[in-house]
């Protein structure tokens, strides 16, 4: 499923970004990897003292790939890539305009 | 100047760690004399570097002293082992803290021992979960752990324990703290009546501890782990069980020439198992080489570190070891035979079947084979040949 407000490539609006928030957050919240209420965690709060596990972070990486229909190449598979939802915002942006990594 | 390290180490291992080894293996008492031969020869703070007084010994310095160790006595090499990785933690991550600082002095001269206590009663061998948790105020804070599992407990000179946080974070929001012989009580909970590694003295505890809270590691436990704890784990313990292998190997050659001797012109029937079982440690040696060389390349690069890549290669030196080790043993009692199941002969593989077997429950393999499993969901290999 692609969601088709972001399919056109490039600067995305702040309501783009909003919305890309939401999705992540979703996906947090549904999963059931952090400790805590996801409303409760800024955009820059750090996920692992939030409970955010190893194995939670593959999984978290698997539903964003199946979400915004991107694949995270090898070097974005580190610890920092999803420390946050910002750095997530960041990783899952940059994949969409083919910047990711850079 | 000294003798080079290794050097050292061979001469502390032939000379004192192997003439108590059965001792220390039958009544599974801490290898006193072969750790005061070590002491004597300032191998402990080897690893620390120049600037806080010791050698600057690089991991792949260490990990050639553990297999020399573990060839003379595996229970004197697997507790230098496990005392390294702690202070491989505080070389690594200790630096920029001045407590830690003055730790890395004591160690140079002092020449002391650490231990760890990451295993936990109901949590076992997930190292990145705990229940304890570090209880803060006023500058001090306190710790209760039950820790199912330390070694050389009572030896030690200080103990590196992970914990949660603070009693309100998640099971994986961990630290890991420095606590000195005198800042902690020790109330054993169990013994260590084992099939091996019965040296290595590692009793159950109830650990009470009370410290400054400037003992604490400034970092994450999660990222001192994935950074060092977990790669100098592997390699360490590796480099330690391939001692062992090579000296089962050592002896089924021995016995296999004493045969050939016996009979000229024909080759005796061990031989080719022999053959295989150098075959395997031959792979089993070019896996930790590999993996020291991937380790080096990778210091200082906390993104690397911290990649999957990085931590399926380690998880798999460490399973394949431990199942490598357990194949070569039973190989060499195959070429010794009932020279090999006796403990009272030379050619005695018996002590080594049962250290080898600690190797696969030393975190479980299958804990760290469920562990890959899951990277490899997401984990693509990119590597070339040579990395
Ligand atoms: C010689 C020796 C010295 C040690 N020294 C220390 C020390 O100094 N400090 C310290 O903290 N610890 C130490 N340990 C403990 C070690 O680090 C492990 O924690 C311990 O061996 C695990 O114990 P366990 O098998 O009871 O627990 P568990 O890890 O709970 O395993 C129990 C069983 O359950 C299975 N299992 C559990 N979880 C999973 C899973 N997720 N996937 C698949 N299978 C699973 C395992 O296969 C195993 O058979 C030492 C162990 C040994 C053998």
């Amino acid at each position: 499923m692609r969601a088709t407000a972001w399919t056109a490539l490039g600067d995305e609006t702040a309501e783009d970004v909003a919305s890309m928030d939401t999705t992540i957050r979703e996906i947090l919240a549904d999963s059931g990897w952090l400790a805590v209420d996801v409303a409760a965690l800024s955009d820059g709060d750090d996920l692992y003292a939030a409970g955010l596990t190893s194995h939670g972070s593959v999984n978290l990486m698997l539903a964003l790939e199946e979400r915004f229909d991107i694949e995270f190449p090898e070097q974005l598979l580190r610890r920092r890539t999803f420390e946050s939802i910002a750095a997530i915002r960041e990783a899952v942006t940059g994949l969409r305009n083919g910047t990711a990594g850079a | 100047m000294s003798p080079p390290l290794l050097r050292r180490a061979r001469d502390a291992g032939l000379d004192v760690a192997a003439r108590h080894a059965d001792a220390v293996d039958r009544d599974a008492r801490f290898p006193t004399e072969a750790f005061a031969a070590l002491k004597a020869a300032g191998l402990l703070g080897a690893m620390v570097p120049r600037d806080f007084g010791g050698e600057g010994a690089t991991l792949a310095d260490i990990a050639a002293v553990c297999h020399e160790l573990a060839q003379h006595c595996p229970s004197t090499g697997m507790i230098y082992a496990m005392h390294q990785i702690q202070v491989a933690c505080v070389v690594q991550h200790g630096q920029q803290s001045a407590w830690h600082r003055t730790l890395l002095e004591r160690l140079a001269a002092e020449q002391l021992l650490l231990a760890s206590a990451t295993t936990e009663a109901g949590i076992g061998g997930d190292v990145r979960s705990s229940s304890c948790a570090v209880e803060a105020s006023g500058g001090r804070f306190r710790l209760e752990k039950n820790a199912s599992v330390i070694s050389y407990g009572e030896a030690a000179d200080g103990i590196l324990v992970t914990a949660r946080r603070t009693p309100d974070s998640p099971a994986s929001d961990q630290v890991i703290v420095a606590v000195l012989k005198d800042d902690c009580r020790l109330e054993q909970t169990v013994g260590w009546d084992t099939l091996g590694m019965r040296g290595t003295c590692s009793m159950g505890y109830r650990l009470s501890a009370e410290a400054g809270i400037e003992q604490i590691l400034p970092l994450p436990y999660a990222d001192i782990s994935a950074r060092t704890m977990l790669p100098t784990t592997h390699i360490l313990w590796a480099s330690m069980w391939l001692g062992i292998a090579t000296d089962a190997v050592g002896r089924a050659r021995a016995f296999v020439r004493s045969e050939a001797r016996r009979k000229p012109g024909a080759t005796p029937p061990g031989a080719l198992r022999l053959a295989e079982a150098t075959t395997m440690l031959n792979q089993m040696r070019a896996s930790i080489v590999g993996a020291v060389r991937q380790y080096e390349e990778a210091l200082g690069d906390a993104d690397r570190l911290t990649s999957m890549g990085f931590a399926v290669a380690m998880n798999t030196l460490k399973v394949g070891a431990a199942q490598t080790l357990v194949r070569i043993v039973e190989q060499a009692l195959l070429v010794c035979g009932l020279n090999g199941y006796r403990n009272d002969s030379e050619y005695s593989v018996a002590r080594h079947l049962r250290d080898a077997h600690s190797a696969p429950l030393m975190i479980s393999n299958d804990r760290i084979l469920g562990n890959t499993a899951n990277l490899l969901l997401v984990h693509k290999d990119t590597m070339g040949l040579f990395g």
